[in-house]
């Protein structure tokens, strides 16, 4: 399989022959992929494709039953504080947002750099407005979850996720629970971030954004990488029947 | 009746003991509740295995026989044989009902979103971290009302004390009765009144502290 954007690319995420298993269910089937620093790689494909299993193993959200995974030359610790150390390193955006419902907007951005950095309260709240106001939720800094859009509480996440100034960002369906009007100033987020040199997987179905801020296109079906492309050249010549079977049945309308 | 008006202080000095074993009962097997929660729904299995047989072994018997290990068997293997009464009825009250706080917080734990505790670890929080900053703060909002109850229960319980010797209120109730019987109902009425505040005050406290935290989230 060629490595499109990897080429040039130090590389941060490496999954070498990665297994899962549900039970029966072989979610997983034998990744390898490879995202280099600063790479932005959408991962789309079928409900049941195992792209969000994918992109929850990179943080270790869910354990893999073989092969390795590792960030940064370093393979993924077992749990504890090691592991806890690494997903600091790593962000996480969901696609249910998942604010903690108790904190103020601001509070939820500080958490995670006052308790696990252990940056000074004065530091985190500047930096914390600070990302507050890059994703357009400045002036909600006081407001609780609850209070906000969806399109508004995800950019917050995103905001949260930053706050702790990790390598890489998951995005796991980022945009799949908004309403249609609120899918654009969360996807304008992503977008500015992906044009500051963030290195970004994103389990989407906004072909948009794979297209505009993707380098490249990653499609899953069944538990496997089914191919691997620029987002161009994945979207105008799919060259597996897998692949123009999904794109036939989600662009022709 | 009389008689109970005229010795009020030793009925006041009675309600303040069961206030006093109350109270200390109240916070120790919060505390308590809290570490068998925390071991229960925690990563280390020998000790969610702990504290789930500790929750079914202690709730699933009577308070009575509670007592009963606390202040006769314990101390005839040496154990609290110095310990002063109030002390061994706290121990024993909350031993008890930290069983019902550990249930009571774990039905506000399933309250709370998993995702939220999934945010927390992808932060990179630690299980303590967690439980501490998102799911604790959040279960005990929800576990306030089946909270209030336990301690609504916890504080009549606290009249099992009186077979041991100690004067709380029901202790004191059956101090007069028995040299008044005839006006037992009086003397009933008297000592209800005083549970019924007792009670009341924790009800208000519990819709209270519900209330303040609906408004903030």
């Amino acid at each position: 399989m060629t490595d499109v954007g990897t080429v040039g690319r130090e590389p941060l995420v490496a999954l070498d022959h990665v297994d899962k298993w549900f039970g029966q269910l072989h979610v997983l089937q034998d990744i390898n992929l490879v995202i280099g620093r600063g790479e932005v790689v959408v991962v789309i494909g079928p409900s049941g494709s195992g792209k969000s299993t994918l992109c929850r193993a990179i943080n270790r959200l869910e354990t893999i039953d073989k092969g390795t995974i590792a960030l940064d030359g370093q393979p993924l610790p077992q749990e504890g504080k090691a592991l806890a150390q690494l997903r600091a390193e790593v962000g996480m955006v969901f696609q249910s947002f998942n604010l903690f419902a108790h904190k103020t907007i601001l509070e939820n951005v500080m958490l995670g750099p006052v308790k696990v950095r252990k940056q000074p309260k004065a530091d985190a709240e500047k930096r914390a407005r600070e990302l507050l106001d890059r994703v357009g939720v400045g002036h909600q800094a006081e407001k609780y979850p609850a209070q906000l859009s969806g399109g508004q509480q995800q950019r917050v996440a995103i905001a949260r996720a930053l706050a702790m100034e990790p390598k890489v960002m998951l995005f796991d369906e980022p945009t799949s629970a908004l309403d249609p009007e609120m899918i654009k100033e969360v996807l304008d987020v992503m977008v500015d971030l992906a044009r500051g040199g963030m290195t970004m997987v994103v389990v989407t179905h906004e072909m948009g954004f794979a297209r505009t801020a993707g380098d490249r296109v990653v499609f899953m079906a069944d538990g496997r990488i089914v191919e691997e492309n620029t987002p161009e050249e994945f979207f105008d010549n799919p060259r597996s029947e897998r692949a123009k079977d999904f794109l036939s049945k989600i662009l022709k309308h | 009746m009389n008689e109970v008006f005229s010795n009020f202080d030793l009925v006041l000095r009675a309600f303040w003991l069961t206030v006093q074993i109350a109270a200390l009962s109240g916070v120790v097997s919060l505390v308590l509740g809290t570490v068998l929660v925390a071991m229960r729904i925690g990563p280390i299995g020998v000790l969610r295995q702990f504290a789930t047989t500790y929750v079914t072994l202690v709730r699933n018997t009577p308070l009575l026989v509670v007592f009963i290990f606390i202040f006769i068997a314990a101390p005839n293997v040496g154990w609290f044989v110095h310990t002063p009464f109030l002390l061994k009825g706290v121990i024993a009250v909350s031993l008890y009902t930290s069983t019902f706080v550990c249930e009571a917080l774990r039905s506000g734990i399933n309250a709370v979103p998993v995702g939220q505790a999934e945010a927390a670890r992808a932060i990179g929080m630690t299980f303590s971290q967690n439980l501490a900053h998102v799911v604790l703060p959040q279960a005990f909002r929800a576990s306030v009302p089946p909270l209030g109850s336990t301690m609504i229960a916890m504080t009549k319980n606290t009249s099992v004390a009186a077979v041991f010797g100690l004067m709380e209120a029901t202790g004191r109730m059956r101090f007069f009765t028995n040299r008044h019987a005839d006006d037992a109902v009086g003397i009933l009425i008297v000592f209800a009144v005083g549970y019924i505040v007792i009670v009341e005050l924790i009800s208000l406290a519990s819709y209270g502290l519900e209330r303040r935290w609906r408004a903030a989230r």
